[in-house]
């Protein structure tokens, strides 16, 4: 079945473009943004037309990245979470992109949830929310650089690992 | 001390720097 690392290769691709191109655009414009708009009284625009959609590709981005990376490691699954049979550079950015998606559902979307108004919560809880969301976000975008370092770790890496 | 998060230059220094320790963590672990 030669068919699927190339079919599941070409998605991982596709998704993980999608959820860090996403998580880029929070980190890098909606953050910024957001404190313009609520300033001049414009917030709602972009909380209630923009962010619900964004989180909803952003979140299933991070699934489906995920899912294609664990069929495209397929028989080499244990060996890459394991750091085993020279499998410790995509390991490492599995790890990485495994802790982000764990910090996109557990901590970003429960948290993103309170903040649009999508669950209810005091206005307490929602200041919490905030610096929860604001800060597994910020994380996310940290570890997305050695995650992208070590995923995109093929051939011409080899010079960095072993002179060549 | 501030946190680095809070800014973007200190999310991508961090970022950056965690890239520098775990290539030589891995570097140690294939070789």
């Amino acid at each position: 079945m030669d068919y699927v690392p190339a079919l599941a290769r070409w998605i991982h691709f596709m998704a993980g473009v999608m959820w860090i191109g996403l998580l880029y655009y929070f980190n890098f414009v909606q953050v910024a943004a957001l404190k313009a708009a609520t300033a001049d009284g414009t917030a709602a625009g972009i909380t209630k037309h923009v962010a619900p959609r964004a989180l909803l590709y952003f979140r299933w981005g991070a699934v489906v990245t995920w899912l294609a990376g664990a069929a495209l490691l397929s028989d080499k699954f244990v060996d890459a979470f394991t750091f085993r049979h020279g499998m410790a550079g995509i390991g490492m950015g599995a790890w990485l992109g495994t802790i982000m998606l764990f910090n996109v559902w557990a901590l970003i979307w429960p948290n993103q949830q309170k903040i649009l108004g999508l669950k209810p919560a005091t206005d307490e809880e929602k200041t919490k929310a905030r610096r929860v969301a604001f800060l597994a976000s910020r994380t996310n975008t940290a570890l997305s650089i050695p995650m992208l370092f070590f995923m995109a770790g093929g051939w011409s890496h080899r010079a960095l690992f072993f002179g060549m | 001390m501030k946190n680095p998060l809070d800014s973007l230059w200190g999310t991508i220094i961090l970022g950056l720097v965690l890239t520098v320790i775990l290539y030589f963590v891995v570097k140690s672990l294939i070789s």
